[in-house]
């Protein structure tokens, strides 16, 4: 099973992903540099998080354009596994792979806190592994993760069950005081028609080992692991 | 321009450092000439009125690699690695531009640590503020928190690099003038140590990095003055940050480093490339010949003068080995960005300066790097201190009611939750933060290995106000504690020496007295410092900050599974006391929020004791003794218990103290429960560990207390049977919460 971790400039969990897919979970992994145009045979691509260009312009906004995306356009179009993760949800949301955009958090501060979130689906590639309502305990850091869409879109994300994951209490109750940054419908992780291309604000990356408070947001990984053995 | 005295007077030098001036080039200094000396020989950069006493600090020991001189210190921390690490002011800049002051600190300390050829892997801060609830100034210094803290989130969180952890404290006189320290932590192979040097005639010279404009010009000079109410002209003496132009340099240095290409490279901070140059030059024995007309520049029609003395952000000076040019222009454009060969390596000891064929500066580098003037300045206890120093309590009454002044010291925004600041840090990234910000130290996990790094920031002005010596100990005796509090041993310091104008003897003698202490300190507890900053001119309008030395201590943990949390863990567990059982009031958190009082003499630190405390909570650590450790500081014991169970997951307390003999003045308890003194650590225990615990307390003659335990819903203290303090745990915790983040938003505290 190999990885490809996308690295764009500014990029800065790409060392945090890499470390939990190739040191953790001993699975093969790659970085491969915005510019490259070859994903190296890789079965699962990672957006990972971070400040890509800065985010000077609109966060995700420039690394959309980068040379590598239409790569990972095309991978996702076979309907290979495509994850992103904070930068790299927002990433996807500008290279039109996912729905909705990430507005700046309601009280307009970063946040980083650990947060709760339910497991809405269970067939992704990144929670076919985890049981459904599963209550993960998963670390944000981020100032737009606020999630918006359209009253109409929203209705087809839920008619479609493209929400993935919902922030919640610690016994999987959603509710407004629950709801770190405002998103709609406390949506913290979506995915695309196809359900191959998901991204989410929560870190799963830093929850891989107990030493560092949780390990919740392995079963993201085993998950795509677990999904390509099958 | 011609120079007159004028001129020489607005450059910041005397007349007697103009004539040494005169005297090393033997001729009238260029324009460019005098502004590069003037840069150089600031209190900034030549640290000529502190250098003398800072002699008198320990720098040596086994685990010292690199001691002060370099850009950054590093000790041994075994498997081949070392820990680089320095703490930095940014005061001035700080209070002129709050966010953009802030953030080029957090860029400038980061730039520092990669210099070293060390990837950087936390950062930490030390903030001071005047009061926020003040009605003059409250409105401002809110805003100015605001800023600060917003800088160091945006940069420090684009860039990638956790800040874990740090102190925020308020006095009225940190008002006109906050504190900005700023600490940041790399690790390297001890081999791959890079060094600021340039040496190898011929070798080329590098510019790396963002643009040179017309920002911070004078930077340094600015920081070697005193504010007053035009200091808000000295804005454009503000450099402007871009974390993401520093990300691409720090990934582009390292990935450098790891060639064996490069022959030395620094930083273009303070002094810009007037510095990076000279001292390049100067610890490599060489001379540095560059063109400025070749200096990549954001404006047109800039000097020489201007582009070496612009303090633009986000530069660095490389010098590579001739021939391997190809190698490291590659690796920079691969970051897009772009490496312009300014200039060579000389053999004879001079920078020298030219605008295309134009020579605009001569000067030896080593007088102008080492030769800089040096000031012993005149020494004076300051008048009244003794007052300052009586502490009568017979006219103060003791509080009515010790439960609701327990909740009022809780919610003292210096005692209260720093939440509010520190989830605007990423503090997690990079996926090594064990224990995270919020009680004590901070604890990151060195990749690669079993162990983890402990880290502190802590100073207390009050203390050193009413007792410069005995606070410059305490600082040293209270981070190394909380470092030994989360089971690591302390192996190494860094300093940042916040004080007023060097040209008041009282000012030098609080100066002199703190290095003392803090040199005394260091050496009974086994702590090298290994560099550091100084701040002088920390005034406004004539009135200068309490003395603030800023600790920063690095402890290593052998085992980082054994790293110990600030907080109960469980319900049911013993806790213990191990210290004596009551402090003082004197110079205490409760005498000035309950009585508005900044009096009296700090509880002295007895230093063969505190080292007696600190091996121990190591040890215990590391036999999985002990569940928690937590430092009894402000707020005393009532304080620790109170924040062990409100961070914790063990509920709330139930603790039975025995009364103390002291004076019968009514304050006994409130001695009890809110006086502070050093060397007293609140541990948390299971039944089963009890009596090893007390057994090597009794071993090293450490009093040891067993006050009670963990669970319940209510925090309760009891003395001598007799309950004298009882709080529902959460109303202890909605005091806590609210005491700071009232003053930003309203938040329940529920999360």
């Amino acid at each position: 099973m190999k990885f490809a971790i996308i690295e764009f400039p500014g990029s800065n969990c790409d060392h945090d992903a890499y470390h939990a897919v190739r040191h953790v979970l001993g699975q093969q992994a790659d970085f491969i540099w915005h510019k490259d145009t070859d994903l190296r045979g890789a079965d699962t691509v990672v957006l990972p998080g971070g400040f890509s260009y800065g985010d000077y312009l609109r966060t995700g906004a420039i690394a959309s354009f980068s040379p590598v995306m239409d790569k990972v356009r095309e991978f996702a179009a076979a309907g290979g596994p495509v994850i992103g993760i904070c930068n790299g949800f927002q990433i996807l949301l500008e290279a039109g792979l996912l729905d909705g955009a990430l507005l700046r958090n309601r009280r307009l501060k970063f946040l980083c806190q650990d947060v709760h979130v339910r497991v809405e689906a269970t067939d992704t590639p990144f929670t076919a592994s985890a049981e459904l309502g599963q209550v993960l305990k998963l670390p944000i850091a981020h100032r737009e993760g606020n999630y918006h869409v359209v009253p109409e879109r929203l209705a087809d994300l839920e008619a479609n069950r493209q929400v993935i994951f919902r922030y919640c209490d610690s016994a999987g109750l959603t509710s407004d005081s629950v709801n770190p940054n405002g998103s709609v419908g406390s949506i913290a992780g979506i995915c695309n028609l196809r359900r191959n291309v998901v991204g989410l604000m929560p870190h799963p990356e830093r929850a891989c080992e107990s030493l560092l408070g949780s390990d919740d947001g392995r079963v993201v990984f085993e998950s795509a692991v677990a999904a390509l053995v099958a | 321009m011609s120079i007159n005295q004028a001129v020489i007077e607005t450059h910041g030098l005397t007349s007697a450092e103009y004539r040494r001036l005169l005297d090393i080039l033997g001729r009238e200094p260029t324009i460019t000439e005098l502004g590069i000396f003037s840069v150089m020989w600031s209190e900034h950069c030549s640290y000529k009125s502190s250098r003398l006493h800072l002699r008198r600090l320990p720098t040596e020991g086994p685990r010292v690699v690199q001691g002060p001189g370099e850009n950054a210190g590093a000790v041994d921390i075994g498997d081949g690695l070392i820990a680089v690490f320095k703490i930095e002011s940014h005061n001035h800049p700080s209070f002129i531009e709050p966010y953009q002051g802030a953030a080029t600190g957090i860029g400038g300390i980061i730039r520092d640590i990669f210099t070293m050829g060390a990837r950087p892997i936390a950062l930490l801060n030390s903030l001071r503020f005047g009061e926020l609830g003040d009605s003059r100034t409250g409105a401002t210094t809110r805003r100015v928190v605001d800023g600060v803290v917003d800088g160091i989130a945006g940069y420090g969180n684009s860039i990638g690099i956790p800040t874990v952890g740090g102190e925020v404290a308020f006095e009225s006189s940190y008002s006109g003038n906050p504190l900005v320290n700023v600490f940041c932590l790399g690790v390297a192979h001890a081999e791959r140590l890079a060094k600021g040097l340039a040496s190898g005639e011929g070798n080329p010279v590098y510019y790396v990095g963002a643009k040179t404009g017309r920002d911070g010009i004078h930077g340094a000079t600015m920081a070697s003055a005193e504010f007053d109410e035009h200091s808000g002209d000295n804005r454009p003496a503000v450099q402007v940050g871009d974390p993401f132009m520093e990300k691409l340099l720090l990934e582009a240095c390292l990935e450098v480093m790891q060639t064996d290409a490069l022959v030395g490279i620094q930083d273009m901070g303070a002094a810009g490339l007037t510095c990076s140059t000279c001292e390049m030059g100067a610890r490599g024995n060489s001379g540095i010949e560059i063109d400025v007309s070749l200096v990549p520049q954001r404006e047109a029609g800039m000097t020489p003068y201007e582009i070496m003395l612009s303090e633009s952000q986000e530069r660095m000076l490389l010098v590579a080995k001739k021939g391997r040019e190809a190698e490291v222009e590659q690796i920079f454009a691969k970051w897009d960005l772009h490496a312009v060969r300014i200039g060579r390596v000389t053999g004879d000891g001079v920078l020298r300066v030219r605008e295309g064929g134009k020579v605009m500066a001569e000067i030896p580098n080593r007088e102008l790097a080492d030769g800089a003037p040096l000031y012993s300045r005149p020494i004076k206890r300051p008048e009244g201190l003794d007052d300052l120093r009586r502490l009568d309590l017979a006219k103060l009454s003791p509080p009515v009611n010790l439960t609701e002044a327990w909740l009022t010291l809780l919610a003292a925004p210096v005692i209260a939750s720093k939440r509010w600041v520190y989830r605007q840090y990423d503090h997690m990234v990079r996926t090594n933060t064990v224990i995270r910000p919020g009680c004590g130290a901070s604890v990151v996990r060195v990749k690669g290995t079993d162990s983890a790094l402990a880290l502190s920031v802590d100073g207390n002005g009050r203390y050193c106000y009413l007792d410069p010596r005995e606070g410059g100990r305490l600082a040293v005796a209270e981070a190394a504690r909380n470092v030994a509090c989360a089971g690591a041993l302390p192996i190494g310091a860094t300093n940042c020496l916040n004080f007023g104008n060097p040209e008041r003897p009282e000012t030098m003698w609080q100066f002199s007295e703190a290095v003392d202490g803090i040199a005394e300190a260091c050496r009974t507890l086994e702590i090298p410092i290994t560099g550091g900053n100084v701040s002088l001119y920390n005034e406004t309008d004539g009135q200068s900050i309490y003395p603030t030395p800023v600790l920063g201590v690095v402890g290593l943990i052998k085992d980082a599974t054994r790293a110990l949390a600030g907080v109960f863990p469980e319900e049911g567990l013993e806790i213990v006391l191990l210290g004596d059982p009551s402090g003082a009031l004197d110079g205490s958190e409760y005498l000035k929020t309950a009585h508005g009082s900044v009096q009296g003499c700090p509880a002295p630190v007895d230093l063969d004791r505190e080292r007696a405390l600190q091996s121990l909570l190591v040890e215990a650590a590391s036999n999985r003794l002990l569940r928690s450790a937590h430092d009894c500081a402000e707020g005393g014991f009532a304080v620790a218990l109170a924040e062990c169970c409100i961070e914790g997951e063990g509920g709330g307390a139930s603790v039975e103290l025995p009364s103390t003999v002291g004076p019968h003045d009514g304050f006994g308890l409130v001695r009890l429960l809110f006086g502070e003194a050093p060397t007293r650590v609140l541990v948390s225990v299971p039944a089963t560990e009890r009596p090893r615990l007390l057994e090597m307390a009794d071993a090293v003659s450490l009093p040891a207390l067993v006050v009670g335990k963990t669970g319940g819903e209510r925090i309760r203290i009891a003395v001598d049977g007799d309950v004298v303090a009882d709080v529902r745990l959460e109303e202890a915790g909605n005091s806590w919460v609210t005491g700071f983040t009232r003053h930003f938003e309203s938040v329940p505290w529920e999360q």
